[in-house]
């Protein structure tokens, strides 16, 4: 399920310099996500995260992803 | 829009912070429900949560209200700043106790009280506990 949603957020940032994803229990359904691409460098916090669950808005939706963490960073 | 969705609305406006949340400050039923709570404990913020279980209405009318789709959401100063991740950067950054200072300006008592409100949800409470 980890390399289904990097590919999702590799889909979503091309660009992106680090993107991460590791399940943190081990169940398959909880997930700490990290990408730092250029286009977030001008975006609040709070637009960066959208970007991200919008990336992820499917397994979101249909319960795949229980419960996510972020943390996202723009960089040159 | 909706009376709820109204309501939802006048509780982020007019309360200094807002802590949308599963639960209440003495009953935490998520995990980053508690996360989001102890940032905002961190920096001595005076919080008003808002529980989201009672009615499932309560978090489809605020996700559509603020574009954000995921429970914990803290509003400061009637402004989303985000759900416990974003809330516990900023409190390690130190940029939390500055967007509270702004926009609570002198008025910041640093009480750290904390005010459970409701802005709906007759419904029968019905508590998934996963």
């Amino acid at each position: 399920m980890s390399a289904r949603l990097e590919e999702l957020l590799r889909h979503a940032f091309p660009d992106a310099t680090e993107l991460s994803v590791s399940d943190r229990t081990g169940g398959g359904d909880h997930f700490q996500v990290t990408v730092a691409a250029p286009r977030f460098r001008d975006l609040s916090l709070v637009d960066q995260h959208r970007l991200v669950y919008d990336a992820l808005a499917k397994p979101l939706a249909d319960g795949t992803i229980h419960e996510l963490r972020i943390k996202t960073r723009g960089e040159r | 829009m909706s009376e709820l969705r109204e309501k939802i609305r006048e509780t982020i406006e007019s309360e200094p912070v807002v802590l949308f949340m599963k639960g209440t400050p003495e009953q935490v039923y998520c995990g980053n429900s508690g996360r989001a709570l102890e940032a905002l404990r961190s920096v001595g913020a005076p919080v008003t949560t808002v529980d989201v279980l009672p009615d499932p209405r309560i978090r489809q009318e605020l996700s559509a209200l603020s574009n954000w789709p995921t429970i914990p959401q803290v509003f400061v100063g009637g402004e989303l700043v985000g759900g416990a991740d974003i809330v516990q950067e900023l409190a390690e950054t130190g940029e939390l106790k500055q967007k509270l200072d702004a926009a609570l300006g002198d008025a910041n008592p640093d009480t750290r009280t904390e005010r459970v409100v409701q802005v709906g949800g007759t419904h029968t409470p019905f508590r998934f506990v996963p």
